[in-house]
């Protein structure tokens, strides 16, 4: 305790600061591992191995992979780390989410959660990522996030794989009075080249999972690997084209009930009135009832079919409470403004004296810019949904989410029930992006539940719901200062970002009780933690205080830091009459930071960075490491014809470790094409207390039209291994800004960059 | 109402005004074509109606007629469609969750017009993917234009 309390409650804020806060543990609990989850639903016959491997009577070999399959691959490549070791093919296993369990902890995700820079090894930021693992499993969150699947499971679903080989191979040499390291497994089978003879895993399968595998499993050489390190077919892949009905919107179970919610408008306001007539007249409505929770109130329909219960919902005739908040996007970029004006709530990474370096800069070496971008929606391509159903204390929900234990503990919070009594059924995601970080829509489809007499209830909501009640990518208004010297470099950088608290306002929502104090390193992550030599430099954060709920979009933190940190220093390096290239790579050092040299001179390469373009084009580069991967980028476009088209995307990433390239390089794309289409026209807005946007039509994305062409590269030489599902998205947007400029001389500082300059 | 869904006769009765995609999901329990918004933005509810892309959740199911194919009919036999086939080469899906409807839009594109270029895939696939599939379908549709002997 005293380590963790040490260094978690005083130092920062991370996930860590809640185990600190919440609950006292001792180091005995640290040491006895979590139960299995699956002992206590396996069927009979069947031979559990541990929490990731099960072989059923028929021989059926499953692989459970509890990180949330949203589309960024997890479960194929998690499924992979397994069998790899496991020795069997990807076509010989069932991959399935598994139970919501504490077994299935994510440390990674946690112990990046200090603010420190990916690439800081110092002993303080090696310790804080030690506690913030202890604290990870004290907690028992599963949860998928933070781009770290792979990075939490890189060991211990390899090893999970190969304890199950190494007692299987022992049985069968038991069954063949023979040493088991003479024999070979490959494939499920296991040989003895000896004698010529062999058994398959499912024959010794209940021999072997009576026995305890040794404790120092040997991995696999890299060398050796068979399915790591190269592009396997998803998994899923056959369900997926073949329409099938793996999503939570698709689940269908007897005498199931269907609803939709209709919540408040204005974040925190009550129901006034409601007059539920006229959506008790339509054909299939059954009910009408309030729904209040700490998400928020309102009122939900339940009835025969979906389209019933949003014909219901629209009827009903409510008025709403006032909202207790600026009521438009003007009146909230005031106390953006303001907060900006007011000494800093804290500040990360800093060095030097930029302020007393800027005064004595004369003015014309000065640059002094700021930057906005506006609150954002994650749309997701399915829209929230839950299915729930009580038979008597029991509750069992079906559900695509990104946090099953969140799910358990929220609703167990919420009907005062213990956790025991609460199942969840984690299906196919229909995109995460962080949204499904959030349980609102479980919650939800647990109280509608509670109105059912025992019947299931599949609760789906309108896109405009899903549009209007979002836990938003924050707005964020910054102001960058910085310094030249005569010959043109960076000596200062003093940033300033407003934005409300994020980390609090996440966490605040799934643990009210817990007292968080701290800097929030997600309000600066994208600035203060770049690789940069500049000498003088100060990154302030402002929180802004404003009841919208706001939450953890793709990049979280950098995707707006991304903007603005790359954005300056493409302004400087123009300002300085220096290649916005060369200027970046002259404040990298060759050590720590040689990773991003690295990226920034391949995506050069690749992208022939510096030849001549026709009149009317242009290029932008941009660099971030987020989720510990190093990612350049280059963006050209054409705007000769008075429209912007964004022609192309250069993109080079250094992961460390790249366990599925062609799945790697797809996120890379997904994660950029997601920056850029908040370029394009995302934003939401406020009028009257309520959000403006409801729809694809008035908050859409990239389509096929706009789509550049891409050219992705992978290296390998970063030392730590980083994510893939999120470091696309953080440099996109600014080598696109970048590019406008080169192209037009146009510097647009403010998102989304269609307000300034029209796409095709 | 009659509804002719993958080569089946279906008496359904429903509020005329459902839409075609609820009366599929919720009534015959045909799940492939999906919700994403329900005013004909994203078109994940795409099906083809007499080989034509409509947006089901835009289109009352009074209003319906001729033969529906939802993804689920596409399979001939067990073989998917080329199509299919070639979404699975080139590992077209992420979340999944358009991918019925674009799948459907293209086989609709590759019957008008079986040897597209960039610009006509360009025009007749609209449909939304949030996961930035595009360059994927892109290839893929080209693929299968291939692959059926364009
Ligand atoms: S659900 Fe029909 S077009 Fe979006
Ligand atoms: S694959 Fe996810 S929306 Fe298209």
């Amino acid at each position: 305790m005293s380590k963790l309390g040490k260094i978690t409650r005083r130092s920062f804020l991370g996930f860590a600061a809640l185990a600190a806060g919440g609950v006292a543990i001792g180091y005995y609990f640290y040491q006895k591992p979590h139960a299995n989850p699956l002992d206590a639903r396996k069927a009979e016959g069947d031979a559990v191995f541990n929490p990731y491997v099960t072989i059923s009577k028929e021989g059926e070999i499953t692989i459970i992979t509890p990180r949330a399959e949203m589309g960024q691959g997890t479960q194929t490549t998690l499924a992979a780390l397994v069998a790899e070791e496991l020795e069997v093919s990807l076509d010989q296993i069932k991959v399935e989410h598994g139970p919501a369990s504490a077994a299935y902890y994510n440390s990674a995700m946690f112990m990046e959660g200090g603010p420190f820079a990916a690439f800081d090894t110092s002993l303080l930021a090696e310790s804080a990522r030690e506690t913030m693992g202890v604290a990870a499993k004290f907690l028992g969150v599963q949860v998928t996030g933070g781009s770290s699947a792979m990075i939490d499971a890189f060991q211990k679903m390899r090893e999970a794989g190969a304890a199950a080989r190494t007692i299987l191979v022992q049985a069968a040499a038991a069954q063949w009075d023979v040493a088991p390291e003479g024999l070979k497994a490959e494939n499920g089978v296991i040989t003895n080249p000896q004698s010529g003879e062999s058994v398959s895993y499912a024959e010794v399968a209940a021999t072997a999972a009576e026995l305890t595998p040794p404790s120092d499993i040997k991995l696999k050489s890299p060398r050796d690997w068979k399915l790591l390190g190269k592009s396997q077919p998803r998994v899923e892949l056959r369900e997926k084209v073949t329409g099938a009905p793996i999503y939570g919107i698709d689940v269908e179970l007897p005498e199931m009930l269907y609803a939709t919610v209709r919540m408040s408008p204005r974040f925190g306001a009550n129901v006034k009135t409601h007059d539920p007539a006229p959506a008790l007249q339509i054909r299939g409505v059954e009910k009408v009832i309030p729904l209040s929770s700490r998400y928020g109130h309102g009122l939900a329909v339940i009835a025969t079919n979906t389209w019933a219960a949003f014909k219901g919902a629209d009827a009903i005739k409510v008025v709403w409470e006032e909202a207790e908040y600026p009521a438009d996007t003007e009146g909230m970029r005031r106390r953006f403004m303001a907060a900006l004006n007011q000494d800093a709530s804290f500040s990360l990474g800093g060095s030097g004296d930029p302020k007393g370096v800027l005064s004595q800069t004369p003015e014309d070496r000065h640059l002094e810019v700021t930057y906005e971008v506006p609150f954002l929606a994650h749309a997701t391509m399915e829209p929230m949904n839950a299915t729930a159903q009580w038979r008597g204390e029991t509750l069992e929900i079906w559900c695509p989410n990104q946090t099953p234990t969140m799910v358990r503990h929220v609703c167990a919070s919420h009907f005062g029930i213990g956790g025991e009594n609460i199942i969840v059924n984690t299906t196919h995601l229909g995109g995460g992006f962080g949204r499904r970080l959030e349980v609102d829509y479980a919650l939800y489809a647990a109280i509608v539940a509670k109105e059912t007499d025992g019947r299931p209830v599949k609760v789906t909501w309108t896109r405009e719901e899903d549009t209007r009640h979002d836990a938003y990518r924050p707005m964020a208004v910054a102001r960058y200062r910085g310094a030249l010297t005569e010959q043109g470099n960076l000596s200062a950088v003093d940033v300033d970002v407003a934005v409300p608290p994020l980390f609090k306002k996440v966490v605040g929502r799934l643990f009210p009780d817990v007292p968080l104090a701290g800097p929030d390193k997600l309000l600066l992550e994208g600035a203060y933690d770049q690789p940069t030599t500049i000498e003088n430099r100060r990154y302030a954060a402002h929180e802004v205080d404003l009841p919208i709920p706001i939450g953890f979009w793709r990049s979280v933190g950098n995707s707006y830091n991304g903007f603005f940190h790359e954005s300056f220093i493409d302004e400087a390096a123009h300002k300085a009459g220096k290649d916005p290239l060369a200027f970046r790579l002259t404040m990298m050092n060759d050590e720590e930071h040689a990773p991003a040299k690295g990226v920034l001179r391949k995506v050069a390469e690749i992208s022939e960075w510096g030849s001549p373009l026709s009149e009317g084009k242009g290029r932008g580069i941009a660099h971030t490491i987020s989720f510990g991967t190093w990612v350049a980028q280059v963006v050209q476009v054409d705007v000769s014809d008075g429209y912007l088209t964004i022609e192309k995307v250069w993109c080079v990433a250094d992961p460390g470790i790249v366990l599925d390239p062609a799945n790697f390089k797809a996120q890379l794309i997904s994660g950029a094409i997601f920056g850029l289409s908040q370029a394009l026209g995302q934003e939401i807005t406020f009028s009257n207390g309520e959000v403006e946007q409801s729809n694809f039509y008035d908050f859409d994305a990239m389509r096929m039209h706009q789509t550049p062409a891409f050219h992705i590269e992978l290296l390998e030489n970063s030392p730590h291994m980083g994510g893939a599902g999120e470091p696309g998205t953080p440099p996109a947007p600014a080598a696109l800004a970048n590019a406008i400029f080169a192209a037009t001389g146009k510097r647009i500082r403010t998102m989304p960059l269609s307000k300034e300059i029209d796409f095709t | 109402m009659k509804l002719t869904v993958n080569g089946t006769d279906y008496e359904v009765d429903a509020d005329p005004e459902m839409p075609l995609l609820w009366v599929l999901r919720d009534i015959l329990n045909i799940k492939g074509p999906k919700f994403g918004c329900g005013v004909a933005a994203c078109g994940s509810c795409t099906v083809l109606i007499d080989g034509f892309p409509v947006r089901s959740c835009s289109q009352a199911v009074a209003d319906t007629e001729g033969a529906i194919t939802t993804i689920e009919g596409l399979e001939h036999n067990g073989n998917l469609h080329p199509v299919q086939e070639a979404w699975m080469r080139h590992a077209v899906p992420q979340c999944g969750y358009c991918q019925s409807g674009q799948i459907l839009a293209a086989v609709a594109l590759l019957d008008e017009t079986p040897d597209p270029t960039d610009e006509d895939i360009d025009n007749a696939m609209t449909n939304l993917c949030r996961c930035g599939t595009y360059p994927m379908i892109k290839a893929a549709i080209k693929d299968a234009a291939k692959a059926q002997g364009a």
